[in-house]
């Protein structure tokens, strides 16, 4: 059976700062999946959904702009 | 007076004791909790110099007969950097007009009501403080009432601008007011926000912000708003000029060298100095005044009907956008940029991973910072 995805957006351009999950992880509703800097600010981005981390398109210190694909979540 | 073998301890009174501790618990909350510690450290250390007797640090040029030796470090830049020339908010606003990126506004131009309506609560706590007067409860005027609602602009520079136009007397009390307000933010606004919400209307998902800004939208709007601005209110020129000529400084993109002064290392010096006057502001009789107190309390409630204006506006705009419009970014309206956005950004998210209103609440809270300069700006028009 296939597996929905949700693809998880940049909702802001910045900087990844950090990436708190690997492929294959387990992650609930509301986990903090990466921290994007902008504007002088820590942003968390979280799960909008519970399902298994399938895809991460981003790395640490990497630049992204608003809309571009971060992580791609199976629920 | 202290004599030259005597120490300051039985000089100290009880409003000095108190100034003190207080000063040390803004040190404390600077270091330890990290909130607003920009300001609330060297507030802090003002208020302990200030309070400490026989220091002679306050005593200003004009007291000593224009005799710059005798005077103190304290007591020269509040001199002429407050009370006599009042440069210092305005070149703290140069610096935040470098620092402020517009394009969350010039990206939803409606946003901008936002930031008007969260304005009211300085009209509301206006009043209040008129009422106080004219009652004999205290002894508060119009330049005294217009102070203390400036309060709920939520903005430090143009409080201490105005207070130190209006009532000099006030500035101390009515800045720490505002930066103490400030740096409580994320304490005061959340539960006025729930209350005026429903959880559906805290969960609202709003698209992120995808209308790119262009260069020239960015660069027309400061040049716009010094002249459409000041021309409509000409008082408010010291802090909105200052503010726009820092933004063009930055949006212009030829002038790199001086944008980056501007933001960091002007920004620095000026903080430094204008917030050690700040606490130095605070001398101890002013603790064992009722109007102190008064003052706090309806500051407070200046800063909670903004925020609460903003949201109930953020409602109105709800029913009547196209577009899912999530209300809670209307408390950002208060300015306190940009603590008061993410708030907002914190409140929607915990309700619905889905959102991110930072940008969204980023419009309303830099148009709160022209909002709040404009008022201060009208009460100089009509009062000063």
């Amino acid at each position: 059976m296939k597996l929905a995805q949700e693809i998880v957006e940049a909702p802001i351009t910045g900087t990844i700062i950090s990436v708190e999950v690997s492929v294959g992880n387990q992650v609930e509703e509301g986990d903090v999946l990466l921290y994007i800097e902008s504007m002088k600010m820590e942003n968390p981005i979280l799960a909008p959904v519970a399902g298994t981390v399938a895809e991460i398109r981003v790395s640490k210190e990497q630049v992204v702009e608003t809309g571009d694909v971060l992580i791609i979540i199976e629920c | 007076m202290i004599g030259p073998l005597q120490t300051g301890f039985g000089a100290l009174s009880w409003g000095n004791a108190v100034l003190i501790c207080v000063g040390l618990v803004f040190i404390g909350l600077a270091i330890v909790k990290k909130w607003e510690p920009y300001e609330l450290l060297p507030i802090g250390v003002g208020m302990l110099l200030a309070n400490l007797p026989g220091t002679g640090l306050l005593v200003q040029p004009h007291e000593v007969g224009g005799e710059f030796g005798s005077a103190g470090i304290l007591g020269v830049f509040i001199e002429f950097g407050l009370l006599r020339y009042t440069i210092l908010p305005q070149l703290i606003f140069l610096g935040l007009g470098a620092m402020t990126d517009f394009s969350p506004l010039l990206a939803n131009p409606r946003l901008l009501l936002l930031g008007a309506a969260a304005q009211i609560g300085i009209v509301i706590a206006f009043f209040g403080a008129l009422a106080l007067g004219h009652f004999g409860i205290a002894d508060f005027g119009l330049m005294e009432a217009a102070c203390i609602g400036i309060i709920g602009g939520a903005d430090g520079p143009t409080t201490i601008y105005l207070t130190s136009q209006l009532a000099p007397e006030l500035m101390g009390i009515t800045a720490v007011a505002a930066y103490s307000y400030m740096a409580m933010v994320s304490i005061i606004q959340p539960g006025i926000i729930r209350a005026l919400t429903t959880s559906k209307e805290r969960k609202t998902y709003m698209k992120p912000q995808i209308r790119k800004v262009s260069k020239a939208e960015r660069i027309v709007f400061p040049i716009v708003c010094i002249v459409l601005v000041i021309l409509l209110v000409p008082r408010s020129a010291p802090l909105v000029g200052m503010f726009m000529f820092g933004n063009l400084l930055r949006e212009s993109g030829v002038v790199d060298r001086l944008s980056d002064v501007a933001q960091n290392a002007l920004m620095n010096i000026i903080t430094i100095i204008l917030m050690l006057c700040i606490g130095a502001s605070m001398p101890g009789h002013l603790v064992m005044r009722p109007e102190t107190l008064m003052v706090l309390a309806l500051g407070l409630v200046a800063f909670a009907c903004g925020t609460a204006g903003g949201v109930l506006l953020g409602k109105l705009m709800k029913v009547v956008s196209r577009e899912p419009f999530n209300p809670i970014i209307g408390a950002a309206g208060v300015s306190a940029v940009p603590m008061a956005a993410r708030v907002a950004q914190h409140i929607g998210q915990q309700e619905n991973p889905r959102n991110f209103l930072l940008m969204h609440a980023m419009g309303p809270n830099v148009a709160g910072v022209i909002g709040s300069a404009v008022v201060a700006g009208a009460f100089l028009n009509l009062l000063g």
